[in-house]
């Protein structure tokens, strides 16, 4: 048990560095030069070297092997833009917003707060509707009313979640009047994006819940459950929600960093000053320090959560241990 | 299943191959069927757009769908404008058709990244296995650590606006998923006899791995491509409102967008018209691959997270 947890823990360094060096890749390899897109279209060669100097563009991406040689020193091998963003980044410090010269761990600090108050309420409803709506799905299936939900559930997937942020502002805000339209100061300016956000969701979470549930109501266990007498109701609930458990963990896990950055088009839509905000507006004034560090904590904080279920599937299920 | 096993004699008269027995699968699924049929009617507008297109280019004029009537601005829908004029007074059918073809072009030039990443990725781990196996998980490990539409938007972002950005983008993200899946199959196969034999007939690994193992897993492609279609038309969606999607023609992203303040004067019908072109392709595409994967591959797992 601690060997497989110790085993598990350190997954977490190759791939949180594979993470920095993918984002890195993105930014600063396959984007070509950076400092010709921040200085925009008609800079001059003088102002693109300024900004390459003043970045640290100017130095190797990945190893230093020329100032290593001059110097004689082989630590400064690692002095390359690489290792110099590992270094900052260790001490969590991703560098200042090229708008607004705010330093970008302040900002995300000020940012999880709004982010959070409209992406947990879409979170625990759409899973508790939707995992109860799978069970009737299950308990009903192949009846008329398992097939109208996964109608709905497949016409509700196929709508582009802008459209439903559009149409609800539209109706809900503009023409209703029920809601205000733009800002976060109390709980009414939550309630429309909370509500877009979980109508928007549920069709493709009810499908995944409901197609978890079935696997599991095809299995062996159900058969000789309901072989011995057990009803409907305690196959379902004590049989079949049990064991769906595990999907359903990873799938909740899975969705974790979604709380971070799901609402990057409900937040700029309604006002919040939240991280989807400030993402969108980063892509819009090519702030690439904000992106560069929203797409690595992002990711990091995936890596803890898959971290995380790992963890609590020992717990859960012992098989899991011996695989 | 299939009626091989209640009547022996069907076995005998005809040989099955698993395209007929799915393909009997699949027609008795009507809805499929109906939206297969849909499917096809879009891949005839996507070859109708195609056409008028290159026509426009190669006689170098102005196509009819970016043809400007400012004296009919913003026109509700009419006879001579099913779905009504834009800003410009352009006519929004025209445009939904060319929109069509942005998304089959989207949907065929990310899959031409996409699948031979994936594929041979997927391959090579599950065939060789061992540090090949280790190197692999980690590369889709890391991909798949990044919240995909960030990748997305990253890739895109740093590309430049336009298709190649999109495309790039969803493609370099959108392998994973296939590459498992391979990977999984490979697994398999390899241990199966007839690749013991082949081996034993002098046949390289390569020639093992495309000639002998390929076909048997061709299929997932398939399924794959067609799970994955609709999720591409979504994306595109966002990735216009985010500032880094098609520009200069008119996709269904563009479209949407565009309509966003025009809505609160009342103009409907140009958001009207791309959701619902863009809703039943979606629609016929998340249908029809449910059934092919029914019909191919009842056991395949490619339920990904509902937030995926």
């Amino acid at each position: 048990m601690t060997a497989y947890i110790i085993r598990r823990l350190l997954t977490v360094i190759p791939i949180t560095l594979g993470v920095l060096l993918l984002v890195f890749t993105i930014y600063r390899v396959i984007g070509g030069d950076p400092a010709v897109r921040l200085a925009g279209k008609n800079a001059t060669q003088t102002k693109i070297e300024q900004i390459r100097k003043q970045f640290g563009y100017d130095k190797p991406k990945f190893f230093n092997w020329q100032e290593a040689a001059k110097t004689g020193q082989p630590m400064a091998v690692f002095d390359s833009q690489f290792w110099q963003i590992v270094r900052q980044f260790a001490q969590l410090d991703f560098g200042k917003s090229l708008q607004s010269n705010q330093r970008i761990s302040r900002m995300m600090a000020d940012g999880v707060v709004p982010s959070l108050c409209i992406t947990t309420p879409i979170f625990v409803i759409e899973l508790t509707v939707a995992i109860a709506l799978a069970l009737l799905c299950a308990f009903y299936r192949n009846t008329w009313i398992d097939r109208t939900f996964v109608v709905i559930s497949i016409v509700g997937m196929s709508i582009s979640g802008l459209v439903y942020i559009m149409l609800g502002q539209y109706f809900f805000s503009f023409v209703l009047g029920l809601f205000p339209v733009w800002g976060f100061e109390s709980v009414n300016y939550v309630l429309l994006p909370v509500a877009i956000g979980v109508v928007a969701g549920i069709g493709g979470s009810l499908r995944f819940y409901r197609t978890i549930m079935l696997d599991e109501m095809y299995q062996d266990y159900v058969r000789t459950a309901f072989a011995k007498g057990a009803s409907q109701r305690q196959v379902l609930f004590k049989h079949v929600l049990k064991n769906a458990l595990i999907p359903i963990l990873t799938n909740v896990v899975v969705a974790i960093p979604f709380l971070y950055t799901g609402s990057l088009m409900l937040e700029s839509f309604f006002g919040i000053p939240g991280l989807g905000r400030m993402t969108v507006d980063a892509i819009y004034t090519g702030d690439e320090p904000v992106l560069f560090a929203m797409v690595f904590i992002g990711s990091v904080i995936f890596v803890i959560a898959n971290l995380i279920t790992d963890l609590c599937y020992t717990w859960a299920d012992p098989r899991i241990r011996l695989q | 299943m299939t009626d091989v096993t209640a009547n022996p004699a069907a076995l005998a008269a005809k040989p099955q191959t698993l395209w007929s027995t799915a393909w009997r699968q699949f027609r008795r699924n009507r809805l499929a069927v109906v939206c297969l049929a849909i499917v096809g009617i879009y891949v005839g507008v996507f070859l109708y757009a195609e056409s008028v297109y290159w026509i426009a280019k190669v006689r170098d004029v102005v196509p009819s769908y970016k043809v400007a009537d400012f004296a009919a601005r913003n026109a509700p829908p009419s006879a001579a404008h099913w779905f009504g004029t834009d800003f410009a007074g352009r006519d929004n059918l025209a445009q939904l058709i060319q929109g069509v073809r942005i998304a089959f072009e989207i949907a065929f030039l990310t899959s031409a990244i996409l699948i031979p990443l994936g594929f041979l990725l997927g391959a090579l781990a599950g065939y060789f296995g061992r540090w090949v196996d280790n190197t692999i998980i980690w590369l889709y490990s890391v991909v798949d650590s990044v919240p995909s539409i960030l990748s997305i938007i990253s890739i895109s972002y740093v590309v430049g606006r336009g298709l190649k950005g999109i495309v790039i983008g969803m493609g370099l993200v959108a392998w994973v998923g296939l590459c498992r899946l391979i990977r999984g199959e490979y697994l398999k196969h390899k241990q199966r006899a007839y690749v013991a034999a082949a081996r034993a007939l002098g046949a390289g690994h390569l020639t093992v791995m495309l000639r002998h193992i390929a076909p048997n897993v061709l299929h997932i492609i398939i399924i794959v491509f067609t799970l994955a279609f609709p999720r591409f038309i979504l994306t595109e969606v966002i990735l216009s409102y985010l500032g880094v999607g098609i520009t200069g023609e008119p996709s269904w992203g563009v479209m949407i967008n565009d309509a966003k303040q025009r809505l609160w004067l009342g103009v409907w019908w140009e958001l009207g018209g791309a959701t619902a072109a863009m809703f039943f392709l979606v629609l016929a595409l998340n249908i029809v691959g449910d059934a092919l994967r029914d019909a191919l591959d009842p056991k395949l797992k490619t339920t990904e997270g509902s937030k995926a």
